[in-house]
């Protein structure tokens, strides 16, 4: 027979709350908050679904942590015991990387649906500072995860990858070693990356993601300017159950591509670094850097007296610069108007990022 | 006055004794005394050259000079008269015969009692052994040319043997034979080949030293000896390449080509293998290929013909079996896969492949086939193992597409379950 709770004890509890702790912005929550329908409301769900896979990595990554042993001698070693040797070791480190890359999956098309929709502009200017910066955590989590195996495609790959920093004027030399703990990639970079990759980096994290989702609560969603217009005749959804359980569909739907990917794609081990070895053919960053890899590649070694690689970096730096500060330069979105300009940008933004990706997995690459 | 005055001489006795003691020289020194060195360096140019670097010599560490070896009176040279300190009189022999060279140097280090006192342990037997080389008895009977103990050893300046810059230390005895052995010109009255040390770099032994650095490696001296230098007679050669390769050597000397190489006159390993120009040995030097070694001396359809295609038989089914297990292991290991035992049964059955490369050498086809037959049993344990270990990862893919099917039930049901709720909350117009 189904035991029920009471309905006057979970009142006494939630009374007993109430006493003590203002209650009323979850009630107003669960009660009062409305999310406006409109035809690109399925945007909004990604954010949760970014979120729902940062939980995975989380608990995934607490596990991986039982067992993981970070120095040069041992990691390989480690993630081979995990994967051969721990019940469900193979699955939990599967989902950790394929959850990782999902993550940021699901942040890029977060972030362009936010840019599209100009969800950025007045009152959110800092729900969009805060997001940008969670989507370069994301990616200093998967530079830093990607080397803890210590496989010779990640070890090879980071050497590259922090190799470019040198390039950076003034700074470069030092942010290197700073990286590195040291001239090349050794086990004091392999100690390094996992102190940023389980302390430093959640840490921030959390911090700027507790304010990101503090906003998007107290402000709501935001309704493009097209539809704000027209808001009477908008209509809405109540958050709780309505909008929640959407999230929570979008959720499964994620974990059930998240299964896919690890039943298609099995996460290898690889085979142990040896620095001693020369880089085997085929040595690729992870997919999202890959557009930047490729644009490096493609700059000339000398552009007039600068040299090209840092011209690159300069770049992107300048661009990731540009993006944070696009709220604050975006008069015509306060307005309720598009800047065809930043559309543009946008649009040509998807696709290079598409062709370059492209491109390089197309053409073999020697890094 | 008078006790005062006895005081300042007493006073000055002792203090210009003492003067005279610590600035006087030690009777071992008086001895040691060598205007050889000072008058040579002195006159410089080509008569410098001989005591240049002398203060590198072993001799001269350990206490001799020039006297002791070209005789004459250093000291009287002290006073100018060089005449004195050359005297024939005294033992001085000058520039010693290159034909009396073996005997001066046997002077101390074919006395064991005397050599004792520097190396309890060293070896006396250098110039008896000469006597018996290549070199020792064409000087016996008057040809200079060959090499005496200062060719190899050098003459002032010499080094001990264990010093990386002696010119006898293992990596350096290839230049030095090579000296002679390579020069045309100089060999020419010999009827040798001068193309010794050029095939050895080429050798596998040779790339192991002078490449890989690798100090174990053979040199000249460890298969013709050094101061008993000759070339090892046909019937030795097995003993001689068997001092490293003892396996070989033992299962060749039990084996039936033993005898039929002795009455062929052929040298044992080198008649397959080669000298100086030793190649990594390699599969295709056994069986009917065009490599083959077997085929030289055994005719197609005779037994031999037979047993060498057999042999290889045996070694490529087991070394194409490991290839496929190792192969089959690497991709499951790569993926993440349990499979340490298998890579363990594989190391054993490569340990099988090289005891039987080794095998062959007696000729044996059950030993052979015994042999690879451990090795085999080896590699499809560990092939098993290897398709074991992808059939588990194909489970665990399948288990999680079956978990695909659970989470789309689940958010089917959810669907509905929204369908349900938004009747039950229907969507608001704005100002509702």
């Amino acid at each position: 027979m189904k035991k029920e709770i009471p309905a006057e004890s979970t009142g006494r509890v939630l009374t007993w709350l109430q006493d003590r702790y203002d209650l009323s912005a979850i009630e107003y929550l669960i009660k009062k908050k409305e999310v406006p329908i409109h035809r690109h409301s399925l945007w909004y769900y990604f954010g949760g679904i970014t979120l729902f896979f940062f939980i995975i990595q989380v608990f995934t990554g607490i596990m991986l942590l039982l067992y993981y042993r970070p120095t040069a001698e041992a990691a390989f070693e480690s993630v081979q015991f995990i994967m051969t040797e721990v019940h469900f070791g193979w699955l939990i480190r599967s989902i950790h990387s394929w959850s990782a890359n999902l993550m940021v999956a699901a942040a890029f098309i977060h972030l362009f649906s936010v840019f599209f929709m100009q969800s950025y502009r007045k009152p959110r200017e800092l729900t969009w500072v805060t997001g940008v910066v969670l989507l370069l955590l994301s990616l200093g989590f998967g530079f830093s995860g990607y080397l803890l195996p210590w496989n010779e495609l990640a070890f090879f790959a980071t050497k590259v990858g922090t190799e470019i920093v040198a390039v950076v004027p003034f700074i470069g030399e030092f942010l290197l070693k700073f990286l590195r703990g040291g001239e090349d990639v050794t086990g004091a970079t392999l100690t390094r990356f996992f102190g940023f990759h389980v302390a430093v980096l959640p840490m921030i994290t959390t911090l700027i993601l507790v304010f990101h989702l503090w906003a998007v609560q107290k402000q709501g969603m935001s309704v493009p300017p097209q539809f704000e217009n027209k808001k009477t005749s908008l209509k809405s959804m109540k958050f709780f159950p309505n909008f929640l359980l959407r999230d929570v569909l979008g959720w499964i739907i994620a974990l059930g591509v998240l299964a896919a990917v690890a039943a298609i794609f099995p996460w290898e081990l690889g085979v142990k670094a040896d620095p001693f070895a020369p880089a085997p053919a085929g040595i690729q960053p992870e997919w999202y850097f890959v557009f930047m890899f490729q644009t490096l590649k493609f700059i000339p070694a000398k552009v007039l007296i600068f040299d090209g690689e840092m011209l690159g970096v300069l770049g992107f730096g300048i661009i990731g610069v540009l993006l944070v500060l696009v709220p604050f330069f975006d008069k015509k979105a306060v307005l309720g108007e598009t800047s065809k300009l930043l559309r543009a940008f946008g649009i040509i933004a998807i696709v290079y990022i598409l062709v370059m990706s492209i491109i390089s997995y197309a053409v073999p690459q020697t890094f | 006055m008078k006790s005062k005055k006895i005081f300042l001489i007493n006073l000055f006795v002792l203090s210009g004794g003492w003067f005279c003691f610590l600035f006087s020289q030690s009777p071992e020194q008086a001895d040691n005394v060598n205007s050889c060195v000072s008058c040579h360096l002195e006159m410089g140019d080509e008569l410098a050259v001989p005591v240049t670097g002398m203060e590198q010599d072993v001799h001269d560490r350990l206490g001799l000079s020039c006297v002791s070896c070209h005789g004459g009176d250093p000291k009287a040279g002290l006073d100018g008269d060089l005449e004195a300190a050359m005297d024939p009189a005294k033992g001085y022999i000058g520039i010693p015969e290159r034909s009396a060279i073996p005997q001066l140097c046997a002077k101390c280090h074919s006395e064991p009692n005397y050599m004792r006192q520097f190396n309890p342990r060293v070896s006396t037997d250098q110039f008896a052994r000469y006597k018996t080389s290549v070199h020792g008895q064409r000087l016996q009977r008057g040809d200079t040319k060959v090499a005496t103990c200062i060719d190899c050893h050098g003459v002032h300046g010499i080094r001990n043997a264990k010093d990386a810059r002696s010119s006898v230390y293992p990596p350096n005895i290839v230049k030095t034979c090579g000296k002679c052995h390579a020069d045309s010109e100089y060999m020419k009255d010999y009827g040798v080949a001068t193309d010794q040390v050029e095939l050895y770099s080429t050798s596998v032994h040779g790339k192991a030293l002078l490449e890989k650095g690798d100090q174990g490696a053979p040199v000249c001296n460890d298969c013709h000896g050094n101061h008993g230098a000759s070339p090892p007679g046909a019937p030795s050669v097995a003993f001689v390449c068997g001092q490293c390769h003892l396996n070989n050597s033992e299962l060749f000397i039990k084996s039936p080509h033993k005898m039929a190489f002795d009455d062929m006159d052929l040298p044992e390993c080198e008649a397959c293998h080669g000298n100086h120009a030793i190649e990594h040995p390699t599969d295709e030097m056994i069986g009917a290929g065009e490599q083959s070694m077997c085929i030289d001396c055994h005719e197609d359809g005779s037994k031999g013909f037979e047993t060498a295609v057999t042999i290889r038989r045996e070694i490529d089914s087991l070394k194409g079996k490991i290839h496929f297990a190792d192969s089959l292991v690497s991709v499951a290991e790569r993926a993440g896969m349990q499979v340490s035992e298998a890579k363990f049964q594989l190391n054993d059955a490569d340990d099988a492949l090289i005891k039987s490369r080794t095998i062959i050498h007696s000729l044996s086809v059950d030993q052979i086939k015994e042999s690879t037959g451990e090795g085999i049993k080896l590699t499809d344990a560990a092939t098993k193992a290897g398709w074991e270990a992808l059939d588990e990862l194909q489970f665990r893919r399948k288990g999680l597409a079956i978990s695909i099917i659970l989470i789309s039930i689940l958010a089917l049901g959810l669907y509905l379950k929204i369908k349900e709720i938004d009747k039950k909350y229907p969507f608001k117009t704005e100002g509702e």
